[in-house]
This record gives C-alpha cells, sequence and structure tokens, in this order.
C-alpha cells in the first residue's frame, strides 16, 4: 500500500484547564521513538494522545494543533482509516464487536484491502507472544479477557493497522507481557505513545512527558541517567512476575522469589 | 434556511451530536430545534435553556414517531421560518430501525454508536441507505481495529456513505459534519419536499385500533412468523 511516509509529527502547545498557555515550543516525534505521558489521574494523559488521534486543529477541549511532516496533515490521513499513520488502542479492555477473532481480523483485513496469505494467523500468534492466555481464532471477541483483547489489538496495530504511529493508553493495567510489546514494536521502527502509570514503561521509553492540570508540564530526556533505575525497575518487575505467575497457576509462594 | 434531520437508534448520541452542532454552529446561524418523540422528551427545554435556541417538540403518543415527523415537518419549516432560523434541526425518536426520515431540499444525518455491535449497521439498513451522513460516536471507547471493522460494516450497506467519527461529548472529528452542514443547500420550495424513500408502511389493522394478536385476526399488510419476505435493498 502507498503511503507518504511520516518523518515526523509534530504538537504545538494549547492551554491547561485553566487557560494558561502550555510551556513548550513544540514536541516532535520520529519514527522509532518510545516516549511516555505521565502525570496524576486527571491530569490530561488521555487527553493528549486523543489530540493526537484525531490531528487537533485547535478544536479540541485543550486547544493542540498537530502536524504531519510540519504541515496540516491532508483529510484523508484523519478520515480514511486505510491512509491513517496512528492507530490507537484504548484503556477499554472489551470488544464489542460480535465476531469470532478469525473473522473480525478478516474484515479488517478485507478492509484494508490486503492480500496477503496467513496474515491473520500471524496476527493471533503475534498477539499469543504478547499474552499468557492462549487466544483462539474461533473464540468471540467479546468473550477475550482484557489481556487477551489488549493482546490482539496490539497485535492488530502492528501487522494489519500497520500503522507508523502506535499511541497505546495503559498498556500494562491488562496483564500482558509488556516488555515483549515494546522490544515488538520497537524493532519494527514504530514511534509509541504511551500513556502509563507504570515505572518500568516509564523509565523504557527514551523521553517522558509529564502532565498536569490538563497542560504539558514539563518534557524530560534522561538520557541515560535512570540507567541504575531502569535495572533496577527491570528486576523489580521480574520478581512481580514470577510472583503473579505463580499466584495465577494456584501455587503458595514462599521462600525467596527471583533474584 | 437549511433543513438537517437526524436520525439514529436510541441512545446512539443523536442530541449530543446536536448540542456540538449548536455549539459550534450557533454564533453564525439562527437556529432552530425540533424534537420528535414518541411519550416524553427533555431535549427542546434542555437546548432552549443551554443556547437560547426557539425549540420544540412532538410527541407521537399512538402513532408512528416517524409517521408523526412527516405529518408536522411542513408546520416544522413554517415555524422555523417564522422564528427567522438559517438551519432548523430535526432530530428523530429513533424509535424503529426501519426508519429513514430523511427529505429532499434537506440533510440526512444518521448517527450511530461505535459500541453498539458489528451487526447493527445492517439491522438499521434503511436509515443509513438515504442518508448524506453517518456521524459514529463513541469512537473513544474502541480502538482503531474495531473502528475500521465497523466503518467497514457501514460501507456495506451504502458504500458512497460519509462517515465522521466522533466522541461527541468532547466534540473531536465534529468540522466535517459542520463542514457539511454550511455547505448544504438552503430550501428552496418548503411545498416541494417530499420523504427520500417510502416509509415504514402503516395500513395494517393494527394501525386503526385493533389489538388482537396473530395475523388471522387482522387484514391489510400482514406478516406471518413463517416465510415473511421484507427484505429491505435500500433505494
Amino acid at each position: 500500500m502507498d503511503r507518504t511516509p511520516i518523518r515526523e509529527i509534530t504538537i504545538l502547545p494549547g492551554r491547561g484547564r485553566h487557560g494558561e498557555p502550555e510551556g513548550f515550543d513544540a514536541i516532535t516525534i520520529r519514527p522509532g521513538d518510545t516516549v511516555s505521558i505521565v502525570g496524576p489521574t486527571g491530569s490530561g494523559k488521555s487527553a493528549f494522545i486523543n489530540d493526537i488521534e484525531v490531528f487537533a486543529q485547535n478544536d479540541t477541549a485543550t486547544g493542540r494543533t498537530v502536524l504531519v511532516n510540519g504541515a496540516y496533515p491532508p483529510e484523508e490521513f484523519v478520515r480514511d482509516p486505510a491512509h491513517k499513520p496512528v492507530a490507537l488502542i484504548t484503556q477499554n479492555t472489551r470488544c464489542f464487536a460480535d465476531l469470532t477473532v478469525e473473522e473480525f481480523l478478516a474484515m479488517h483485513v478485507r478492509s484494508r484491502r490486503i492480500e496477503e496469505d496467513g496474515i491473520v494467523d500471524r496476527t493471533i500468534n503475534l498477539a499469543n507472544e504478547f499474552t499468557g492466555e492462549e487466544i483462539r481464532s474461533c473464540a468471540r471477541m467479546t468473550a477475550l479477557s482484557g489481556g487477551q483483547t489488549r493482546s490482539l489489538l496490539v497485535a492488530d496495530a502492528v501487522l494489519v493497522a500497520a500503522a507508523p504511529v502506535l499511541l497505546l493508553d495503559e498498556v500494562e493495567n491488562a496483564g500482558i507481557f509488556k516488555e515483549r510489546v515494546i522490544e515488538v514494536l520497537r524493532a519494527g521502527g514504530k514511534a509509541v505513545i504511551f500513556v502509563t502509570h507504570d515505572p518500568l514503561i516509564s523509565l523504557l521509553s527514551a523521553r517522558r512527558i509529564v502532565m498536569r492540570d490538563g497542560a504539558v508540564e514539563k518534557v524530560i530526556e534522561p538520557d541515560g541517567r535512570e540507567n541504575d533505575a531502569l535495572r533496577e525497575a527491570r528486576r523489580l518487575d521480574g520478581i512481580l512476575h514470577c510472583m503473579r505467575e505463580r499466584i495465577r497457576a494456584g501455587d503458595l509462594v514462599t521462600g525467596r522469589v527471583g533474584v | 434556511m437549511k433543513l438537517a434531520i437526524v436520525a439514529g437508534p436510541p441512545s446512539a448520541g443523536k442530541t449530543a451530536v446536536v448540542r456540538q452542532v449548536i455549539r459550534s454552529l450557533s454564533d453564525r446561524y439562527r437556529i432552530a430545534y425540533l424534537k420528535i418523540d414518541v411519550v416524553r422528551a427533555f431535549e427542546d427545554e434542555e437546548l432552549a435553556a443551554e443556547f437560547g435556541i426557539p425549540a420544540r417538540k412532538v410527541c407521537s403518543g399512538d402513532l408512528c414517531p416517524d409517521h408523526a415527523g412527516v405529518m408536522v415537518m411542513r408546520d416544522a419549516i413554517a415555524w422555523g421560518e417564522e422564528e427567522g432560523a438559517d438551519l432548523l434541526l430535526v432530530e428523530s425518536a429513533g424509535l424503529c430501525l426501519r426508519c429513514s426520515p430523511y427529505t429532499t431540499q434537506g440533510l440526512g444525518i444518521v448517527v450511530l454508536s461505535a459500541v453498539s455491535g458489528t451487526n447493527t449497521p445492517l439491522k438499521m439498513a434503511p436509515m443509513l441507505a438515504l442518508a448524506d451522513i453517518a456521524v459514529v460516536t463513541r469512537v473513544d471507547l474502541v480502538s482503531q481495529a474495531e473502528k475500521e471493522v465497523f466503518r467497514e460494516r457501514v460501507r456495506e450497506v451504502n458504500p458512497a456513505l460519509d462517515i465522521v467519527e466522533t466522541n461527541a461529548v468532547q466534540g473531536t472529528g465534529m468540522r466535517y459534519l459542520l463542514r457539511v452542514i454550511e455547505d448544504s443547500s438552503d430550501i428552496t420550495d418548503p411545498d416541494a419536499i417530499v420523504l427520500r424513500g417510502a416509509p415504514p408502511l402503516g395500513v395494517c389493522t393494527i394501525c386503526v385500533g385493533k389489538t388482537e394478536i396473530g395475523w388471522r385476526n387482522h387484514f391489510g399488510v400482514v406478516r406471518k412468523l413463517e416465510g415473511a419476505d421484507y427484505l429491505y435493498r435500500g433505494e
């Protein structure tokens, strides 16, 4: 499929909840970037990625403007899903489509005019790398667990929607293998923007946008200065992961877990 | 005066869409609003209080609300003109998925919710088939793949339909609907306005008050449980 290559997405400032202008000139996101959006609940994190998703033109509550390659994006970027360079995976972990997994993916593949053998199976296989509970092609979308739904929609965004920019709203809260997700997204050269409360995801991102009262408060580029913290977060996450799996498996967790 | 008729199933977000249209256009247009409903309606009072626009309602009671809408439409246009409106918004009751209340010389807007299930666009085919533009609400609750699958279903019914995706509470994406409304033509001859498609028929004896159940007790257009063939194919 022919696409205009996305060199960069630029977010221009809007206003905070009390009308004060945001304190940044422009935030630019390029392919391969990882950005996390952090801040207290209600600070405007989801609104920030929604602005990107709809390519705000000073017409959302925040007053922000989003440019693609330095200019207003062409209308088909915004309105035609087959040309839209952005895919948002929402916080919602329920899928409302009244179809089986296979039917759902096949319909999405058809809507994108993709003629690639085996893409449905490959998407299900990739999704199964993100979740511990196996997704079967004959399962109904509405019957999938939160983690299965999230895994499938991320795999779909990578392989079927093939969007160069992915927006993930609290990917961690559905119990999926988040480090594997980040690994796959990075390897695919995607720009990934996480809304997150998770220390590991935040520390794994190259840039961190801090939100407060509906506005961007600051943008942090740790540039290696957080490597110690990242190592510690990985270790703790490994311990929690082991504990979670053992608790799920019905074990009694005694003695030392992990390293 | 422009005329826009907003249809869609109950709780699809019709009034939220209307509210965004009024909010965005009321500095440049004088807008009048009519709500058609069955038993009770409150939207007229809410919108009049919120925006200070002329607003009223009609309740159809024992009549099909879409038939009621057709009956009162000519009066409503005269009322809108008396009020000096540049834009008359008419919102349907949304009771019946067979209704398709759009007219000539007016814009047909269908509102449907992204969380209403994959088969819903097929179930409300007549409402989609004759509309000019579909507004899909609650897209903030679904991920990209679901949006695209839902859109594909809408296109199965009406491949030419213009589709706007919105979170109608926030107003995202509404700019495309506003542009279509602003670009729509004014009414040229209200007496020449007709429905775009045949309405659902109301010519059986239930329509005139017989309450017996079972088709044997009725005459006119009757339906049996077996072999009822009424597949709607659009116009």
